[in-house]
């Protein structure tokens, strides 16, 4: 496939990884923020081939991951009540609430179907008016614009039986929180190239003006993450904190205008509360007034449903780098990939997950 | 839209055709007048051979000289009917390869059929026919079966299991215990067909392709692979979980590690595209015509080469090799030449959102 192979380059990327293994006079812990680059750094061994030259802590950018405790509970006291079809994407269903996951209130009977794009699940409220279909709406500002477009369409539409469970989360604020913390290992970011391609770049400007570290828009391919590194150990020897453009042939200064457009439309900014870390100010999203009665946390009146985070959970600290994952007191025990506590737990990308799966693991021979 | 479409049932031919009822009613599974019906007009005749047609309450075999291999499966595909094959082909190939995977000559089969009410009779007799098709393919016969049908809504047109029963020679010692540090790892041709193909035409997410499952018998392959080399120590298909689970399971149960390398392993084009637009790894993705060969590097070219000459094999290929480090792990050296572990997966495996 055309932009795609190219970007998966054997002898590329050994080149690449070699200038910065050559360039990094020490090692730098630098923040991927979206979990679709963690994945990649895994699935591609990168952070294996960069070994001393970085470090890469992984953060908190998988939607999954951050939606907190209490809006999995509104999901399924919502999707357990009669008559409703429950749509959502397929990796929310085995993320555990505080007594169950959605796979569980599925097998008890409920109706919870995996889509694969909001206007599906709008599709199916149009072909069962005498039920109410509710879209889970998670993710970034890259999930965001087809999550907008489905709202705006069924208002356009008059479909009155479909609603959206809201849980919308932005980059930037996160960034600045983990920055804001006292004990920030961060010294770079790599911005997610497909939030930026939505988006732009432009609100990483102040960031690198006030807290003085790079930041670089990266793909995902694995020379995309290579070429973004590259250029981040290259910043940060040099001491010149700004923002680069690693991701050109997806991502614009601007973003993409008519999406942002709907966006404000269909959205308004909102405090969020992120699984580990806590409410972070102005954080994300929530159905604006002009279509808040399509949030279905209003009109299935869950908005008193709370939910308590464990407090044997440290996944704060890890996502800030603070902790490593077998650093804390519940990590194996309390906590494992079947019974996660947090965040990193959750997905399997995710720092503890990640550290449970491969702590038993002694280094490889190569094969030839 | 996908291109596929369902067989044409249209050219299709009963010998002797069911007059009255188009569709399943629950009297077909009763065991009267309906139930001999549908075993005359269509199992009989799809299934053809001498132990079935006896129509007893047990099919009475000839003893064999020696061990026996026997395995069942259930099979529940959604859709039925998909590119490259269907449920009939699954619930015939994938026992046979249990068996194969043993080094054991299949022989006979079971066929139980779990049926919905209204499920049209039409497409009963295509699954039969196409099971007795692929029977005479894998050389086995279906020599019992049994039918049963549930109300409608209380299950999903037409489930089926098979058991299967067949010879193990003298001297095949095949298990998943059997794996040595320095072993080669050969699969039998490229990973993830049979899994995408079905993804391309699930409800909700066609998506155009060439994709087809692979399903096949892997009987031959097997056969000849040990007359070339009869201490093979490890044969496993990859079907649900794909490469990845097998090989884990392969690691953990000879308490060896299993280092493959991602450049040699074959995956057709689309497979690796869909695989990238859902966020799926062709490692976990099912295949149902694949075989895995763990065997000792002495013998590694020469089961490669057999492979290759099969009908089921042209693409059969190294991956890697056994090794005594990470035991109980699998791991890869990746496309850009990194390393990664490949864990055991917690469920199905889901497209990803991020």
């Amino acid at each position: 496939m055309k932009y795609l192979e190219e970007f998966r380059d054997g002898e590329l990327a050994q080149k690449l990884a070699r200038e910065i293994r050559q360039t990094a006079t020490r090692t730098w812990p630098m923040m991927e923020v979206c979990g679709g680059q963690t994945h990649s750094i895994v699935r591609n061994g990168i952070d294996q081939l960069l070994d001393g030259a970085v470090e890469m802590i992984h953060g908190p950018g998988c939607p999954v991951c951050v939606t907190p405790l209490e809006l999995i509970d509104k999901a399924l006291a919502i999707a357990a009540q009669p008559g409703i079809i429950f749509c959502s994407f397929g990796d929310m269903l085995r993320v555990p609430g505080s007594s169950a996951d959605l796979f569980r209130i599925k097998a008890d009977g409920a109706d919870v179907r995996v889509v694969y794009s909001p206007l599906d699940a709008l599709k199916i409220a149009r072909e069962n008016p005498e039920r109410q279909v509710v879209f889970f709406g998670i993710g970034f500002e890259t999930t965001a614009p087809a999550n907008a477009m489905a709202v705006h369409q069924a208002k356009l539409q008059n479909i009155a039986n479909f609603s959206m469970l809201v849980s919308h989360v932005l980059v930037p604020p996160a960034i600045e929180a983990i920055l804001n913390s006292p004990t920030c290992r961060v010294q770079a970011f790599l911005a997610a190239g497909h939030v930026c391609s939505v988006m732009g770049y432009w609100q990483y400007y102040p960031l690198v003006e006030h807290y003085k570290v790079p930041i670089v828009i990266t793909g995902f391919e694995p020379l995309d993450l290579l070429e973004g590194i590259r250029r981040t150990v290259h910043l940060l020897e040099a001491g010149t904190p700004q923002v680069e453009n690693a991701y050109e042939r997806a991502v614009c200064f601007e973003g993409n205008q008519p999406a942002q457009k709907l966006l404000s439309e269909v959205f308004e900014v909102a405090d969020r509360a992120w699984r580990g870390i806590g409410v972070i100010p102005r954080s994300g999203w929530r159905l604006s007034e002009a279509y808040r009665d399509f949030d279905a946390e209003l009109r299935f009146d869950v908005s008193g449903i709370t939910a308590q985070e464990s407090p044997l959970c440290h996944s704060g600290e890890v996502l800030q780098g603070n902790l490593k994952p077998n650093q804390c007191p519940s990590f194996g025990t309390a906590c494992t990939p079947r019974r996660p506590l947090g965040a990193t737990m959750v997905s399997s990308e995710g720092a503890c997950a990640a550290y449970y799966n491969y702590g038993r693991f002694v280094a490889l021979e190569s094969i030839h | 839209m996908s291109t596929f479409a369902p067989p044409d049932l249209s050219q299709w031919s009963c010998p002797l055709p069911l007059r009255d009822y188009p569709a399943i009613v629950m009297g077909h599974g009763g065991g009267g007048k309906l139930s001999s019906e549908l075993i005359e007009h269509i199992f009989v005749p799809a299934f053809r051979n001498s132990a079935l047609e006896v129509m007893g309450d047990s099919s009475v075999l000839p003893a064999l000289a020696g061990r026996i291999a026997f395995s069942t499966d259930t099979y529940v595909v959604r859709p039925l009917f998909f590119p490259g094959g269907s449920i009939a082909d699954l619930a015939v190939n994938g026992t046979v390869n249990d068996l194969a995977m043993s080094g054991a000559t299949p022989l006979y089969l079971s066929a139980g059929f779990i049926l919905e009410e209204g499920f049209p009779i039409a497409q009963l007799a295509a699954i039969a026919n196409s099971m007795g098709a692929a029977a005479r393919a894998a050389g086995v016969q279906i020599v019992t079966g049994d039918t049963k049908v549930v109300d409608k809504g209380h299950g999903d047109g037409c489930y089926i299991n098979t058991a299967g029963i067949g010879f193990l020679a003298d001297g095949i010692h095949i298990g998943p215990t059997r794996a040595q540090p320095g072993d080669v790892v050969i699969v039998s041709g490229t990973i993830g067909d049979h899994g995408m193909a079905i993804m391309s035409v699930r409800e909700g997410l066609e998506f155009e392709t060439i994709l087809k499952s692979d399903s096949a018998a892997l009987s031959g392959m097997v056969g000849s692979l040990l007359e070339f080399a009869p201490n093979i120590h490890v044969l496993r298909d990859p079907t649900r979980g794909g490469l990845a689970t097998s090989l884990n399971e392969i690691a953990a149960q000879s308490n060896v590690g299993i280092l493959i390398n991602e450049r040699s392993l074959p995956v057709l084009p689309d497979v690796q595209s869909a695989c990238d637009l859902l966020g799926m790894d062709p490692v976990y993705v099912a295949n149902e015509g694949k075989l895995v060969a763990i065997v000792d590097p002495s013998v590694a070219d020469a089961v490669l080469r057999v492979m290759q000459q099969h009908e089921h094999g042209a693409r059969a290929a190294i991956i890697g090799s056994v090794t005594s480090q990470h035991a109980g792990m699998l791991a890869a050296v990746t496309a850009i030449g990194g390393t990664r572990i490949i864990p055991l997966q917690i469920g199905e495996q889901i497209p990803r959102i991020c």
